[in-house]
């Protein structure tokens, strides 16, 4: 196991250097030069001479060879400096901070409810299977996986924001500043996260269940007479948790990318909008830092549910 | 407790000899939500080939009607802010989603199948070093992957189906290395290796063809996520250009004039859907009629 692990953990620390490898030379392919997009946005650029671009490029480290450049990008992510955005003129560190807690709110009540409430749907369609549940259940899950995020946040606010009133149509508060008013203008954004999510393991839960409940060991739960309750619960849930762990590793990775149409369409400061906003302002040091920031994230989830295995189900070996 | 409906006659009498085909599609229509998927696939691609026909105004021409005309007998779904009428853009649009998606699809399995079995049939370094570049590939969300690709090569539909390419390309690069992996291990590829064939015919014409069902499932589930990334793409304004029409940026036209009337951003989110609902039920379907193990269970 322990071997596994550090195996594992090289594995995924070679997937990373990878990761920066990417985004720092696709980043670098990006057309136009930075520097006059930011002057150009600032009205400047004629009365701008070219020492003074120069300088600039100098200030934003752009007149180094690009190998030094790459290495100057890494040695800082490890100071957890991840350099200063040409737009914003601000640490790019600084602006995380400041919008990833908001992404990271979304996601994570999104996540927790995407997972339990998916589970159970998908355990009850499967042991009550062919029943009204079921039949109901199961054709709705088709719907959530088919659905456009971005669509369904606008059925969403038309529905419930513009026509009922009831709740908030846009907008983000700190919990800890309002946490009725956060709450309210949450309830729609994490339903449209959660809903794939949800759907998605509803879909893995009842299919996986229902193969487990075939097999020879819950038939012989059945005929040394336990209740129903008590093989469901004590037998076949671990064994058919273990796909649907695989998902919600994948589903992280779907979230995130929702998390971008979604932070756009309810207009909340997260990182998402703030990666948009940077892709069209070519502001590539903080497009970076987004995407790193991301790809880390889906790392080390997808280690963990790799190394959660071992606990779920003893029978995997680990080589 | 075992229902005891099994006689003896049935374990004597060998089966009745069924072919593939025959079973490949008694499993695959018996359930309606795939012939309703392939039903709206079908009407897709009538719609997309027939679009010129069907169209009943110009979807580029602007102001052929005044902007933002509730719907009417003239224009079912009323016209946008351009006075374009949103049915003939919907019907045009079907054309962006069905190339979009079958173009990427196409090349990203060309390029997948060869990387994986590639990877899968030689091992060692070529191996760690291809599947270790999906595995960072595969760390970005795909529609991040696919946004910044498209901003650095910059808008247009040629490009937006590059971006999805190297972005689906690694989800079939590592099913097909799964597959060549354990297809590998068989006998009769043991044998093809003894009697002297070469490692391409090897791979072209015994590991390909045992990997090809489980791929072509994999093909049909990934159209449905590559037209929502798509619709994402052109949501965002990344995509088609104007006038050219898409059905995710005519959701996001549409957003703008909601109270006026939704039907301009409601009709092609539905249509989004439908499709992705359609590619994801024919995907399944096929799921159930290629696996062997589920054969006669559904």
């Amino acid at each position: 196991m322990t071997t596994y692990i550090i195996k594992r953990l090289i594995q995924a620390l070679f997937v990373l250097i990878l990761v920066t490898l990417i985004i720092f030379f696709v980043m670098r392919l990006l057309p136009g030069d930075p520097i006059i997009i930011y002057v150009a946005q600032t009205a400047e650029l004629e009365a701008m001479p070219p020492e003074m671009l120069d300088k600039l490029r100098a200030e934003f480290g752009l007149d180094k060879p690009i190998v030094v450049q790459y290495a100057n990008w890494v040695s800082g992510i490890f100071q957890g400096d991840f350099g200063t955005s040409i737009f914003y003129r601000e640490n790019v560190s600084t602006l995380l901070l400041e919008r990833f807690p908001v992404t990271l709110h979304l996601g994570i009540l999104a996540l927790i409810i995407s997972s339990i409430l998916g589970i159970v749907l998908g355990l009850v369609a499967a042991i009550r299977r062919g029943k009204w549940m079921d039949t109901v259940v199961t054709p709705l899950t088709y719907i959530g996986i088919s659905i456009p995020v971005f669509w369904l946040g606008i059925l969403l606010i038309y529905g419930f924001g513009l026509k009922l009133g009831w709740l908030p149509i846009c907008g983000y508060t700190s919990p800890f500043d309002d946490f009725w008013l956060s709450t309210r203008q949450l309830v729609l954004p994490v339903i449209c996260l959660a809903l794939f999510g949800l759907a998605a393991n509803a879909r893995q839960m009842r299919s996986s269940m229902l193969e487990v409940i075939r097999q020879d060991y819950i038939r012989t739960a059945w005929s040394k007479g336990l209740s129903e309750r008590n093989i469901i619960a004590k037998h076949a849930i671990k064994n058919s948790l273990i796909p649907v762990i695989t998902l919600i590793g994948i589903s992280v990775r779907i979230m995130l990318g929702g998390a971008v149409l979604i932070e756009i369409v309810f207009a909340i400061p997260g990182v998402g909008r703030l990666l948009v906003s940077s892709i069209f302002g070519q502001d590539y040091v903080v497009v970076q830092a987004v995407t790193f920031v991301m790809a880390v994230i889906v790392l080390v989830v997808n280690l963990i549910v790799d190394i959660s295995y071992g606990w779920l189900d003893p029978k995997i070996q680990y080589g | 407790m075992v229902e005891k409906n099994t006689t003896y006659t049935e374990f004597l009498e060998a089966p009745p000899h069924v072919s593939e085909w025959r079973r490949f599609t008694r499993v695959f229509f018996q359930r309606k939500l795939v012939i309703f998927g392939l039903a709206i696939l079908v009407l897709l691609v009538i719609t997309a080939v027939f679009a010129t026909w069907l169209a009943p105004y110009d979807p580029y021409k602007l102001g052929t009607a005044d902007s933002l005309l509730q719907p009417s007998m003239g224009h079912p779904l009323g016209t946008d802010i351009l006075g374009r009428d949103t049915l003939s853009r919907l019907i045009y649009g079907s054309r962006t989603a069905l190339m979009v998606g079958f173009i990427s699809v196409g090349v990203a399995s060309i390029i997948g199948i060869t990387l994986g079995l590639t990877a899968g049939y030689f091992g060692g370094a070529v191996n760690v070093i291809i599947m270790r570049a999906m595995d960072a590939l595969m760390s970005f969300p795909m529609i991040l992957l696919a946004l910044v690709v498209a901003s650095v090569l910059g808008g247009g539909i040629q490009n937006v189906i590059i971006a999805l390419s190297i972005a689906i390309t690694p989800a079939y690069a590592r099913v097909i290395h799964g597959l060549t992996l354990s297809i590998r291990e068989n006998d009769y590829i043991l044998a093809q290796r003894a009697m002297g064939a070469s490692n391409i015919r090897t791979m072209l014409g015994h590991i390909l063809p045992n990997a090809l069902p489980p791929m072509i499932v994999q093909i049909t589930l990934q159209l449905g996520a590559l037209i929502l990334a798509e619709a994402g793409l052109s949501f965002l304004g990344i995509g088609i250009k104007p006038p050219g029409a898409a059905w995710g940026s005519m959701v996001n036209d549409g957003y703008k004039y909601l109270l006026n009337n939704p039907l301009l951003s409601f009709a092609p989110g539905l249509a989004i859907m439908l499709v992705v609902f359609a590619f994801n039920m024919v995907g399944d379907g096929l799921r159930d009629a290629l696996d062997p193990r589920l054969r006669g269970l559904l």
